[in-house]
């Protein structure tokens, strides 16, 4: 395990971005983290809990609080809570968890912090595990926050040190923005001296923390002068700086985020004479700095992931300061507003804006046809089981509206089960939607952590209204798609400590749905019947479809040394109807070269569900060899 | 060390590439060489590919350009062929023969093409070792060591900017006192694999 806490400056060790924000936060002496779990954002978390958990088994002081938090919204209100007592804290979260978060986000710019509070938004150029590619750098622009967007491991360890004293120094939150390829990307960190934590605040009362409309309309011309003091000090901030590469030329470069490092490398590698102005504090954007490094040149390239925030503000500077300089970059088809970038992507219009040839010549793939590997449900998963058994008995033109988390990867064949997503705790709001405009049944999905996130009000609706839906929470005791984090159903919390667990069943009483039914998923047959019962059942009902996820069954098994019992097929039974593989579709299962039907040994993680799946009992546990 | 090395390393969720990996860049870290990893995480977990990437020596990112890869390291065929864009004709490929096959191919119909036809196909983009690592990590003692099997083979390549032991020392200095043996045994049956085919 990295030494993370280390007191010792000056050693450098090979951290992931996340694992750097959370060195930096240390070294800021960060009293109170707090998070939900997102990809890209889920080892900052995860990385406090780790340490806290560590200090605590020691009996020694974490130093700090962490908390993993009902949703985003309540985790920055906790971190600005404790920052209005004077402590300094972290809020981390994927960048849509700033979307839950917004409404506290908006409000908390005009009344501003007092101990420093680092906002962090992990950004998903591309959506390798997400449902849009938003820029959260919008986000900054919107409610008037600083931004810093580090571009390094090692920045984003300065930056985060730095963020929290900046937020402290303009009693202004912080957002710091990183992408998924700074995130999960790893480089050397050389660590600077730890700040010792405050531990305990005292809150002192000022009315100007109550937004009633007269403070609101007092604190707004507040934070604009507080941005004019934000902007001068990104004038002269560190993480804006100009580098040389070759000799200067009348060709420049503004970059920003993880592309400056492909245009600092790209640009030696192409052998190009030019400037490249380095925006790491983003937001106020530093008029001065700019506008003389747009004098400087005839033409500058814009490189920066996403939408043209920089771009269109300097070609506004540009203008308000009448320089003649040609912009290049989306607006001109240089780059894309799509996705992330890549060295290739950033070399194409390097060569383009230089008129140099690009060295990275086109691609070449194999013309072979090759199989497509997209995640799907682990073999023994529950939530396969979940769904077989509801589409053993739902009409074919049921609607299944999903959510996010592992059981998204329902969608897939053959299962098919996820027809609408847009967010999380989205599956119960839509379901009601349905209700009231279709005759079609309706059976929507949930997780249990996503229930507790936001899938509660949409519940109340349903009760409310009457709407006739079945709305099913996947009860697996965790959230397993971003790490296996606790919840509020889970019995301790992201320290270690005993927490007080809430079942989702007793919640779902309490807020006065009467067809309320709980199941093992493991037992197929009952599991239909249930649901069953609750299509016919007219109002809400609730399936609560609880088995605990099968790699965390796995480790237990593991630890106490019990047995993983796995399946096997006998070829003489067989009648190769294709039910398991064609209709529960669990990976484990595959087709030899004859069309035989077997059980990998490697990926059964003996579930038994094929056993009651196979109309001809012809899976049968396997011998012990 | 002069110039750059860029290494990917290719797979299923589950079989070990984002581990090789980290175990990389905690080698050149002993070894005092610069360097950058790239991991995908998430969704990848749940059996999908893999890609992660490694780079050192006079680099600012783990990104590479497309076709310009000294090694890459894959532990499914498959695999290997989906990411040959990274490679050039002199690019060491290092590959387990043992396919894990999608469940795309027996849920949805798609194609697996056959081991020969695959490794032909790499042989066509780059310089192919071919490696049984399962059987190999299995000898070792556990199949689990698979992934450290295929970092013996690329220790023995000629490719990385340090020595086979510091490599090595960085793989023991990430597994638990009880796996020290099988992983040892892995990476030199890797070495050896790769060793008697030069």
């Amino acid at each position: 395990m990295t030494d993370l806490t280390s007191p010792t400056p000056g050693i450098t060790r090979l951290l992931l971005g996340n694992e750097a924000i959370v060195r930096g936060a240390l070294e800021a002496g960060v009293d109170v983290a707090t998070t939900y779990p997102g990809t890209p954002a889920s080892e900052i978390g995860d990385t406090f809990s780790r340490i806290a958990k560590a200090a605590l088994k020691d009996g020694r002081d974490p130093g700090f609080y962490m908390e993993y938090a009902v949703n985003e919204k309540v985790a920055l209100e906790i971190a600005a809570g404790a920052s209005f007592t004077g402590l300094r804290a972290l809020t981390s979260m994927k960048h849509v968890g700033l979307n839950v978060a917004s409404d506290t986000f908006m409000t908390y710019l005009y009344i501003g912090c007092r101990g420093g509070h680092l906002i962090v938004s992990a950004d998903d150029p591309f959506c390798h595990s997400s449902q849009n590619e938003q820029d959260n750098r919008y986000y900054a622009l919107f409610a008037g926050a600083p931004m810093l967007e580090p571009t390094t491991p090692q920045e984003a360890k300065d930056m985060a040190k730095a963020g929290i004293e900046l937020s402290e120094s303009l009693k202004l939150p912080v957002l710091m923005r990183t992408t998924t390829r700074l995130s999960h990307a790893r480089g050397p960190v050389t660590y600077g001296p730890l700040t010792p934590p405050r531990r305990k605040g005292t809150f002192v009362k000022d009315p100007l923390l109550v937004t009633i409309p007269a403070t609101a309309r007092a604190k707004h011309p507040e934070l604009l002068k507080t941005l004019e003091k934000a902007e001068e000090i990104a004038e002269t901030s560190p993480f804006n700086s100009i580098i040389t590469i070759g000799r200067p030329s009348d060709i420049g470069i503004i970059a920003s985020g993880v592309s400056y490092t492909y245009v600092k490398e790209l640009a030696t590698d192409l052998k190009l004479n030019t400037s490249i102005l380095k925006l790491g504090m983003t937001n106020p954007l530093p008029a001065r700095l700019c506008a003389d490094f747009l004098k400087t040149h005839r033409t500058v390239l814009v490189v920066e992931e996403l939408e043209p925030i920089l771009e269109n503000q300097l070609k506004t500077l540009a203008y308000d300061y009448k320089i003649p300089v040609t912009i290049l970059g989306k607006s001109t088809g240089h780059f894309t507003r799509l996705y992330e970038y890549t060295p290739d992507i950033v070399a194409t219009a390097l060569s383009r804006a230089f008129d140099t040839k690009n060295p990275y010549p086109a691609p070449k793939r194999s013309s072979l046809p090759i199989p497509s590997r997209p995640p799907s449900l682990c073999p023994g998963c529950p939530h396969r089981a979940t769904y077989y058994a509801v589409k053993k008995i739902a009409p074919k033109d049921t609607i299944y509206p999903t959510d996010i988390g592992c059981y998204t990867l329902g969608k897939a064949k053959p299962l098919e089960m996820a027809d609408v997503l847009l967010c999380m705790g989205s599956n119960a709001g839509t379901a009601c939607g349905f209700a009231v405009s279709t005759d079609q049944k309706i059976i929507s999905f949930m997780g249990d952590s996503t229930f507790f996130h936001s899938g509660i009000p949409p519940i109340i609706d349903a009760v409310h209204h009457q709407h006739n839906v079945v709305i099913t929470v996947l009860d697996n005791r965790t959230t397993a798609m971003t790490g296996h984090q606790p919840h509020p159903g889970t019995d301790s919390d992201g320290m270690g400590r005993k927490a007080t667990r809430i079942n989702v069943e007793d919640v779902v009483k309490g807020l006065g749905v009467t067809d309320i039914h709980v199941v093992d998923p493991n037992d197929i047959k009952a599991t239909s019947e249930a649901f069953a019962k609750a299509l016919a059942f007219k109002g809400p009902s609730v399936v609560v479809s609880k088995s605990p996820c099968i790699l965390l069954e796995l480790a237990r098994k593991r630890k106490a040394q019990e047995t993983i019992g796995l399946y096997a097929i006998d070829q003489s039974v067989c009648k190769r109807c294709k039910t398991c593989i064609g209709r529960f579709g669990c990976p484990a299962l595959y087709f030899a070269e004859d069309g035989s039907v077997h059980i990998d040994p490697t990926q059964c993680n003996g579930c038994g569900n094929c056993v009651q799946v196979c109309p001809f009992k012809a899976i049968h546990p396997e011998a012990k060899s | 060390m002069k110039g750059k090395i860029s290494i990917v390393l290719t797979g299923v969720g589950g079989q070990g590439v984002i581990t090789a990996a980290k175990m990389l860049g905690d080698a050149a870290v002993k070894a005092g060489v610069s360097v950058y990893v790239s991991e995908i995480h998430g969704m990848a977990q749940r059996g999908g590919d893999v890609v992660c990437t490694v780079r050192m020596g006079a680099v600012e990112s783990p990104m590479l350009p497309m076709g310009t890869a000294d090694a890459l390291v894959s532990t499914e065929p498959v695999e290997a062929l989906r990411n040959v864009m990274y490679v050039h004709a002199k690019t060491k490929l290092v590959t387990d023969t043992n396919p894990t096959i999608p469940f795309t191919v027996a849920a949805g119909g798609e194609p697996y093409p056959k081991l020969e036809v695959i490794l032909k196909e790499l042989a066509s983009f780059a310089q192919v070792y071919p490696v049984d690592a399962i059987a190999l990590a299995k000898q070792a003692g556990a199949v689990i060591t698979k992934n450290i099997v295929l970092l013996g083979a690329l220790s023995a390549v000629d490719v990385l900017p340090f020595s086979p032991e510091v490599l090595l020392q960085a793989i023991l200095d990430d597994v638990p006192p009880k796996y020290q043996e099988f992983n040892k045994r892995a990476f030199e049956a890797g070495r050896q694999a790769v060793s008697k085919k030069k």
